[in-house]
């Protein structure tokens, strides 16, 4: 196979857009758990539980960890094309990576909806 | 006056090392091409580009003391000693302070880094508003010196994908100008993981460019366009 340098992927501006937002939304949530943290001071289990029984803290904590694989993905992709030159190795990461995102939301939903 | 300077002669030597000199200036020696050329009197097998010598020209890019500027405009009172000098990072080293520039300028041939613009020309000149003109202010400047693109480590890692902050700024100069027709064209060539979000914003280029330009702020600006014409 011919080897040129091969560029024009034609994306990118939206990933970097999504990261912004995504970024944004991480900060809002987490002033929002250590408010509510604050305002309950739950000192055992059942307290815990009892903070994430709640509907809303559940919605607002799964937007919140979407959009922290989101994010991470759009990172993890950016550090790998920065020093992973060699494309086999690039992919197969990248696998990696989608593969242990996905293994997270599904332990996410695991833990708040068991 | 205590120098240390980076030397190597690919036909001569195994490998690159650094050598000493200790030279008494003149008074007449103000900037650090002065002194460069004072070291060169002495010992004429050291080799650096250089031209103009009043930062026009952009031919003493290099590294002073771990920062990348122009020789001929960097006041020697202002250096610490030793002064360490070294070619600008990341680029291959022809001989001693020299590089070879040609990834640098094949990434800056690839933004057609001229006007484009179809309609046959007018009898004299095609007009811009002072507000259109302002546009470009900060970025024509440029001299392509190359101490930006060379401080960049995103530049380093990737030199053949990564336009480098260099190419990026006269990329921005053609969008904004008003009298430029090829707007979408620059942009989808831009569109690009590589060739332009590469760039994450660490601000090596403001810190380094002899003129003073923000390279940075133009990439915002090439961004803020492709978002707009996105959503």
């Amino acid at each position: 196979m011919v080897k040129r340098i091969v560029i024009g992927a034609h994306y990118g501006s939206r990933d970097w857009l999504v990261q912004r937002i995504t970024a944004v939304i991480m900060i809002f949530y987490v002033l929002l758990l250590i408010s509510v943290i604050l305002i309950s001071a739950p000192h055992d289990y059942v307290a815990w539980k009892k903070i994430f029984g709640n509907q809303w803290i559940r919605i607002t904590s799964l937007l919140f960890f979407l959009s922290l694989c989101w994010h991470a993905w759009i990172g993890m992709r950016n550090i790998l094309m920065d020093y992973v030159h060699k494309t086999s190795i690039r992919l197969t990461t990248q696998i990696l990576i989608i593969l242990s995102l996905l293994f997270y939301i599904v332990l996410f939903f695991e833990t708040l909806w068991s | 006056m205590r120098f240390s300077i980076y030397r190597y002669d690919p036909g001569k030597d195994k490998k690159p090392y650094m050598q000493d000199y200790d030279i008494v200036l003149d008074v007449v020696d103000k900037m650090l091409l002065d002194a460069l050329i004072r070291i060169k009197s002495v010992d004429d097998s050291l080799s650096l580009r250089r031209s103009c010598r009043e930062g026009v020209c952009g031919s003493d890019g290099m590294n002073i003391n771990g920062r990348n500027g122009l020789a001929c405009i960097t006041p020697i009172k202002d250096l610490k000693e030793p002064v360490v000098l070294r070619p600008l990072p990341g680029l291959p080293v022809i001989r001693d302070l020299i590089v070879d520039m040609t990834q640098f300028f094949k990434q800056y041939h690839s933004i057609k880094p001229y006007l484009i613009n179809n309609e046959p020309p007018p009898e004299t000149e095609r007009l811009q508003s002072p507000e259109e003109r302002a546009e470009i202010d900060g970025t024509y400047e440029c001299i392509l010196c190359a101490c930006c693109s060379t401080a960049c480590p995103s530049f380093w890692w990737n030199p053949d994908k990564f336009v480098g902050p260099a190419g990026l700024l006269q990329a921005y100069r053609f969008l904004a100008d008003s009298r430029d027709q090829a707007t979408n064209e620059r942009l989808d060539n831009l569109e690009d993981p590589y060739r332009l979000f590469r760039c994450h914003s660490i601000m090596n280029c403001v810190d380094s460019c002899p003129k003073g330009l923000n390279p940075t702020k133009a990439i915002g600006k090439i961004k803020n366009m492709l978002i707009r014409r996105t959503i």
